[in-house]
């Protein structure tokens, strides 16, 4: 699998990272590299082989579905680069 | 007492006790030595105040015999900690400003137990790097240096400023954090000892994510009795980490008894890697000798699927990272990039995510997309995770055998110099963790012990990997380990 500019650049507003169409060709060649790397992968047989999904065998804990924290509306927003009238800003989304 | 600095956690613990010092004088020695050592760019953000105020309350403690172990001891905290009120930038630009109105679970158990927090350490941005190259604050350096060359060399990454301190005696011990190997690599680069626990056993709650699968945390030491000391103090249940464990956390300095003998310890022939240097081929078979003479048993293992190791790492790792990082967005904490007029919300998340994250985070957060993206899941992601499976299984089986540890060299080579893997692809830089990238799959316990001195007179480091949950019988050979190795040596201070 190899990868080309166009699909650089897929992958780039797929990750909502801003990649000028100069920068394209060398992302490219490095996504060639790594994806070259990962490839060694098809040498394995996993058939009949599950997906890891926990590396420890643990049942996740459970809790009852309640609000557990909250009334912390002043710490939420504490770090917001733009807050306004106890919400998060943002720019216009809808014309 | 001079040069408290340069004590370790066990022998300040006991001089506190016997009231020899202060916590407030062990504090002070510590942020002089901080203050000295600028050059080193360990500590990134410095928290005088807080240290001496707990240094105070730790000291009032100590007096009222309400003392546990790391009561008045001087440690450092990764940056990739929240810790209340103080900068937790994961050593990222998109995080500038960023003062986290809670505490780290394991930070806040430091706390609560009465260390004192000296400021946070430098890391790689995300903990992404093995070399401490890639952060917003700048390099990282290492304390060493081939000997009388002033070339300067990286303490090793990502938790690199955590092991540069150490080594240098700025603070006695300091947290780090090991998604593939950034714990144990920059302890055997700086001469120091570095534990990564089994994945459960810190909780992972206000630590920054990178790969949560794969993320524990652990302590950077001046020796193996202090690891013990602070990984007891570190580890426990956390109702806020669903995958922490709900598993009593043993006293694991009181089973350090150096005594080994009957264990049986494996050698993997997988990790006999084309090209590695004599130096690490001979301290590898030193190590197994002086297990040997301890009474171990030295049993030739296999671990089959060790060479597909860092292939699942490079889709697991990023795969989980690009989901993790979604959340800096430029909304809810950190830095936002200046919009033009116009500019609507995508091209505030575009512009943020370009500006904010540096050249290695944007990399791996783009393979991590595009591993999950629709038509090539199957084929690298679902299969990474089956030939996880399977190194999982290397162990499991290794260990059914009746082998209690395994021991391993913790890195390919030595500490290399600042700017020498510029020009190396990206693949050249994974190589380092090698060797320390399959415990994190397998999430088992792993422990970097310093055993020797290159011909440079830099320090290299063996692995040993213990049986999950077994981190007291692992730190335990460590012990036998490194009273067998005497490894003393000190960097000669420069800065």
């Amino acid at each position: 699998m190899s990868i080309d500019q166009s699909t650089a650049a897929k992958v780039a507003k797929l990750a909502r990272i801003k990649v000028e169409d100069d920068a394209l060709p060398a992302l490219a060649s490095e996504f060639n590299t790594i994806l070259g790397f990962i490839e060694q992968l098809n040498e394995v047989d996993v058939e009949g082989v599950e997906p890891m999904v926990s590396v420890e065998p643990m049942r996740l804990k459970r809790r009852e579905d309640v609000v557990t924290d909250g009334n912390q509306q002043d710490k939420v927003l504490a770090n917001a680069p733009d807050a306004r009238e106890g919400f998060f800003a943002v720019p216009k989304v809808v014309e | 007492m001079s040069d408290l600095n340069k004590l370790g956690l066990a022998e300040a613990r006991d001089a506190l006790r016997k009231g020899d010092v202060t916590s407030v004088e062990l504090t002070e020695a510590c942020l002089k030595a901080i203050d000295d050592a600028d050059a080193l760019n360990a500590f990134v953000h410095k928290t005088p105040e807080i240290a001496l105020e707990r240094a105070k309350t730790a000291d009032a403690r100590i007096k009222e015999g309400d003392a546990p172990a790391m009561c008045g001891l001087p440690i450092g905290i990764k940056d990739l900690f929240c810790t209340k009120g103080v900068p937790s930038q994961a050593a990222s630009k998109i995080l500038e400003g960023f003062k986290p109105e809670y505490e780290s679970t394991v930070s806040q158990q430091l706390a609560d137990a009465g260390a004192v927090m000296l400021g946070k350490l430098n890391m790689d941005e995300f903990a992404m790097g093995s070399s401490n190259e890639t952060s917003v604050y700048g390099n990282a350096v290492s304390p060493w240096r081939r000997g009388n060359d002033d070339a300067q060399l990286t303490p090793g990454g990502s938790s690199g400023g955590s092991a540069s301190a150490v080594a240098a005696d700025l603070c006695l011990a300091a947290t780090g954090t090991d998604t593939g190997g950034s714990i144990r690599q920059p302890a055997a680069f700086t001469g120091i000892t570095g534990i990564k626990p089994t994945y459960g056993r810190c909780s992972r709650w206000g630590i920054v994510a990178f790969a949560s699968s794969l993320d524990q945390a652990g302590p950077m030491t001046k020796n193996v009795r202090d690891a013990a000391i602070m990984l007891e103090t570190m580890c426990g249940h956390d109702p806020k980490d669903s995958t922490s464990a709900e598993l009593a956390v043993p006293n694991f300095e009181a089973m350090l008894t150096g005594d080994i003998k009957g264990k049986k310890i494996g050698i993997p022939k997988e990790y006999r890697m084309d090209g590695m240097p004599a130096e690490i081929e001979k301290l590898w078979a030193d190590g197994a000798e002086m297990l040997k003479a301890a009474g171990a048993e030295i049993v030739d293992i296999s671990l089959p699927h060790t060479k597909y190791a860092l292939p699942a790492y490079y889709v697991i790792a990023p795969a989980e990272a690009s989901s993790n990082l979604a959340r800096y967005d430029g909304v809810r904490y950190g830095r936002r990039a200046t919009l033009a007029q116009g500019d609507g919300i995508t091209e505030m998340y575009e512009k943020t995510r370009a500006e904010g994250f540096g050249h290695e985070v944007q990399r791996r957060v783009m393979v991590g997309t595009y591993v999950l993206s629709a038509g090539f899941y199957d084929a690298y992601y679902n299969r990474a995770r089956r030939v996880r499976t399977l190194i999982k299984k290397d162990f499991e089986d290794v260990f059914a055998a009746g082998v209690d540890a395994i021991l391993t060299p913790a890195t390919p080579s030595a500490s290399f110099g600042l700017g020498e893997m510029t020009e190396a692809d990206p693949v050249q830089m994974y190589l380092n963790d090698v060797f320390t990238v399959t415990v994190n799959l397998a999430g088992l316990p792993g422990v970097s012990v310093p055993a020797g001195l290159d011909a440079q007179g830099l320090p290299l480091g063996l692995q040993l990997i213990g049986r999950p949950w077994e981190e007291g019988d692992l730190l335990n050979t460590a012990y036998a380990l490194e009273n067998a190795a005497g490894f003393v040596a000190k960097p000669g201070k420069w800065w």
